[in-house]
C-alpha cells in the first residue's frame, strides 16, 4: 500500500516540490560563517518570517505552503488540460492545429492593441509612486526593449547570443562619447545633445553587430554562444581598463539629459522619470511595429528557414551569413537605444552594469516569454521585471536581492519542464517543441540552429 | 552543360577527390555511382558550392562557377536536393514549396500547382508539417522544393536513401518525367541497378577518382560495377 503510494505520480510530485522548497529555504536563509559553518543551515529552519503578510511564523512553513500551492496549481492545470498539453499528447492534432487560424480578426486585434496602448499611456497617471515611475523606465521599459532585440537574434534567427549586453554597453558609451562625457574627445569636438545621439548610438551598435557578426556567424550553435560570450566579456573588460578612453571603472557621471530644441519647439527632459517613460514607450512601440513587420517579411522567412535547416536554406538560395548578420544588427539596434536611454536618464555609466549576468537576465526574459513570440517576450519581460523589482524593493518573505538569479534560474527550470515554449509561445516554436516531444525532429537543432 | 575538370577536394590533410573529371550534357540523366566513401557526396557538395575544390575547374554553360557560393547556385539554375532530404520540418508542405522559390523574383503560385500536379500526394498533405510526412513524401517535397526555383540542372543526392522499394520506383519514375519536361538531372546513388535503368550515362567512382564511365545500359551489365560495390579490385 505505502509502496504503491510512494511510486505514484502524486507522491513523486509532492516529493519533488518539497525537496525544491527545502533547497530554496536553505539557500535563501542566513549565510554561515567560517567559525560556525553550519549556522546558516541550522538557522534556515528556525528563522522566522512573515507568512504572506498575514502572521509571522517559521520560514520553512512559508516555503512548504508555497510548494503545496504550486503543486496544487500544477494539478489544477493538468486537470483543466490546456490545449497546449493536448497538443503535446496527441501529435496527430498537430496537423489540424496547423490549419487552425492563428490570428484573431483584424478589428479585434487592433482594438486590443489600442486598449493596451491607452493603458500604457495612462500608466504614469495611475502609478504616482516615485519609485515605481522610476522603475517603469529603468527596470521595465528598458528591459522590454532589450528583450525585444534579443528575441530577434535568439527567437527569429535561432542564434544563441550570450553577449547581448555588449550592444547595450556600446549604445550607452556611444551616447557618452558623442555628448562629450567621456575622457575620449567627442567626435569633431562637437558635444551633441543625447537626443541627437539616439540615431548615432543606434548606428554604432548596429555597426558593431555587423562587425561581430561577419567573422563569427559562420560558427553554429554552441560555438557561436561561446564567441558571443567572449565578445561581451571583451567589451566589459575594455570599458573597465581603458581609463583614457572610457573612464575606466569609475565610468562617467556627466551624460546630460535629453533636450530637444528645433526652431520654436523646445523641451528638456529633466530629473523626473515620466518624460523618459514616454520617450521609451514611443520607441518600444516603434520597435514592436518594425519587428513584427520583419517577422512576416521575406527576411523573417529566411530566418525561419535558417533556424530550421541551414543547409537546406542555403540550397534554396538564402545566404545564411547575410541574414544572420542582419539579425545581429537589428537586435543590436534596440539594445543600442536602450543604452542611450539608460545613459541619458541616469547620467551615469559604469562597466559594472554591463556584466554577463545582465545578458543572462535578458535571455531569461526571452525564454520565459517565449522565444520568437513578440507578445510573449513583452509579457514575459513585464512580468519578470515587475515582480523582481517588487521583490527587490519590498523584500517580501525574507527575499534577499543577491538571490534574484537563483529565482530566475528556478523559473527557467520550471518553464523548461512545464512550458518549454514559453509563456505565450510563438506559433512555430510551439509546433517545434510539440513535435520534438512527439519524437519528430530534434528540438536542440531548432534551438541552436545547429544540424548534425 | 556542366563540366568538371580535374577537381581536387581536400578536407584538411585528407584528399577526398583526386582529380575528378566528368560532364553532364543538356537533357541527360547522368548518374554518379560508387561505394561508401568513394567520393560521391563530396563531389555533390563541391557541385553545390558547399566545399570549393582546391584545384580544377567547374563550368556551367561555359561560365566558370568554381568559386560560386552555395546560396548563389539556385540563381544560376542549379538546384540541389540535399542528402537526407532536409526539408523544413516545422513549415507546412506549402510553405516548404514557397521557400523553394525564394531565390527568384516573381509569382510562384503556378509553380506550386505544377508541383501538386507532379506529386498529387503533396496536395493532399499541403497543410501538414514537413516533419510529419513519411520518408517518401519528404523526398518528393524536397524534389518539389528544388524544382520551384525552375532549375535547368537538378542535382539529386541519394534520393532512394531509406525508402521502401515501391516508393523508390515512384520517385525514379518522376525523375524521368522531370527530365522529359526539360530539366537535366545529375543523380548520385548507391542503388546502382535502379539508377542505371533510369540514366543515360553513368560514372563510377572509386577512392576519390572516376574509375570508369559508360552508357548506362552497358554499365548495367558490366561486372566491374558489381566489383566496385563488393569492394573487389578492378583489373
Amino acid at each position: 500500500m505505502i509502496k504503491q503510494w510512494l511510486g505514484s505520480p502524486l507522491a513523486r510530485r509532492v516529493g519533488t516540490t518539497t525537496a525544491l522548497a527545502v533547497l530554496l529555504m536553505v539557500m535563501t536563509g542566513p549565510s554561515g560563517s567560517t567559525s560556525q559553518p553550519t549556522a546558516g543551515f541550522v538557522q534556515s529552519f528556525s528563522e522566522r518570517s512573515s507568512f504572506f503578510g498575514l502572521f509571522v511564523t517559521q520560514r520553512w512553513l512559508v516555503w512548504a505552503a508555497l510548494a503545496l500551492i504550486v503543486s496544487a496549481l500544477i494539478r489544477v492545470a493538468k486537470w483543466l488540460k490546456s490545449d497546449y498539453a493536448e497538443m503535446v499528447a496527441i501529435p496527430g492534432r498537430l496537423a489540424r492545429s496547423a490549419q487552425a487560424p492563428f490570428q484573431t480578426k483584424k478589428p479585434v486585434r487592433f482594438g486590443t492593441y489600442g486598449v493596451l496602448m491607452i493603458v500604457a499611456i495612462l500608466l504614469p497617471v495611475f502609478v504616482t509612486d516615485g519609485f515605481w515611475q522610476q522603475s517603469l523606465v529603468e527596470q521595465v521599459a528598458i528591459f522590454v526593449l532589450l528583450a525585444l532585440g534579443l528575441n530577434v537574434v535568439v527567437g527569429f534567427a535561432g542564434l544563441l547570443d550570450l553577449g547581448f549586453v555588449a550592444f547595450y554597453a556600446i549604445g550607452a558609451y556611444a551616447t557618452a562619447w558623442v555628448t562629450g562625457a567621456l575622457p575620449a574627445a567627442a567626435p569633431f569636438g562637437v558635444h551633441l545633445d543625447p537626443f541627437w545621439a539616439i540615431p548615432i548610438a543606434i548606428a554604432i551598435a548596429m555597426a558593431s553587430g555587423v562587425l561581430l557578426g561577419i567573422p563569427t556567424l559562420r560558427l553554429r550553435g554552441d560555438y557561436l554562444a561561446i564567441v558571443t560570450l567572449g565578445f561581451g566579456e571583451i567589451v566589459t573588460i575594455f570599458l573597465n581598463n581603458e581609463y583614457g578612453i572610457t573612464g575606466g571603472s569609475t565610468g562617467s557621471h556627466q551624460v546630460p539629459h535629453f533636450t530637444f530644441h528645433v526652431g520654436p519647439i523646445k523641451y528638456a527632459w529633466g530629473l523626473g522619470p515620466v518624460p523618459y517613460y514616454y520617450l521609451t514607450l514611443g520607441f518600444v512601440v516603434l520597435f514592436l511595429i518594425i519587428f513584427s513587420r520583419l517577422e512576416h517579411s521575406r527576411v523573417g522567412r529566411s530566418w525561419t528557414a535558417i533556424r530550421e535547416d541551414e543547409v537546406a536554406a542555403e540550397s534554396i538560395g538564402i545566404n545564411p551569413l547575410k541574414y544572420k548578420v542582419m539579425a545581429f544588427a537589428i537586435g543590436a539596434a534596440s539594445a543600442g537605444f536602450a543604452g542611450v536611454m539608460t545613459a541619458a536618464q541616469t547620467n551615469f555609466l559604469s562597466p559594472q552594469t554591463f556584466l554577463l549576468s545582465f545578458s543572462i537576465n535578458i535571455l531569461v526574459l526571452v525564454i520565459f516569454g517565449g522565444m520568437g513570440s513578440i507578445i510573449g517576450v513583452v509579457c514575459g519581460a513585464l512580468l519578470v521585471q515587475v515582480v523582481s523589482t517588487w521583490m527587490d524593493h519590498y523584500t517580501p518573505f525574507g527575499f534577499q536581492s543577491q538571490d534574484l538569479y537563483m529565482y530566475l534560474g528556478a523559473i527557467l527550470v520550471a518553464m523548461m519542464i512545464f512550458r518549454p515554449a514559453g509563456l505565450i509561445p510563438a506559433r512555430r516554436r510551439k509546433r517545434e517543441i510539440a513535435m520534438s516531444e512527439a519524437g519528430e525532429g530534434h528540438m536542440d537543432e531548432m534551438l541552436t540552429g545547429d544540424t548534425p | 552543360m556542366l563540366k568538371v575538370d580535374d577537381a581536387v577536394v581536400r578536407y584538411g590533410a585528407i584528399t577526398a577527390l583526386h582529380g575528378v573529371s566528368f560532364e553532364v550534357n543538356e537533357g541527360e540523366i547522368v548518374t554518379l555511382l560508387g561505394a561508401n566513401g568513394a567520393g560521391k557526396s563530396t563531389t555533390l557538395r563541391m557541385l553545390s558550392g558547399l566545399h570549393a575544390p582546391t584545384e580544377g575547374r567547374i563550368t556551367f554553360n561555359g561560365e566558370d562557377i568554381t568559386r560560386v557560393k552555395a546560396h548563389s547556385f539556385s540563381k544560376l539554375g542549379i538546384s540541389h536536393v540535399p542528402e537526407g532530404r532536409r526539408i523544413f520540418p516545422q513549415m507546412t508542405v506549402e510553405e516548404n514549396l514557397e521557400m523553394g522559390a525564394f531565390g527568384r523574383r516573381g509569382s510562384y503560385s503556378d509553380d506550386i500547382d505544377r508541383m501538386y500536379g507532379i506529386f498529387p500526394i503533396l496536395k493532399e498533405r499541403r497543410k501538414q508539417l514537413g516533419g510529419n510526412l513519411s520518408g517518401g513524401e519528404q523526398q518528393m517535397l524536397a524534389i518539389g522544393r528544388a524544382l520551384m526555383a525552375r532549375p535547368t540542372l537538378l542535382l539529386l543526392d541519394e534520393p532512394s536513401m531509406g525508402l521502401a522499394p515501391m516508393i523508390v520506383d515512384t520517385i525514379f519514375r518522376i525523375i524521368g518525367e522531370i527530365r522529359d519536361s526539360g530539366t537535366t538531372v545529375l543523380v548520385v546513388e548507391q542503388n546502382a541497378a535502379q539508377a542505371l535503368r533510369l540514366a543515360d550515362r553513368g560514372y563510377v567512382m572509386e577512392n576519390g577518382v572516376i574509375a570508369f564511365s559508360d552508357e548506362a545500359e552497358n554499365l548495367l551489365h558490366d561486372p566491374r560495377v558489381r566489383a566496385v560495390y563488393l569492394g573487389e579490385s578492378i583489373d
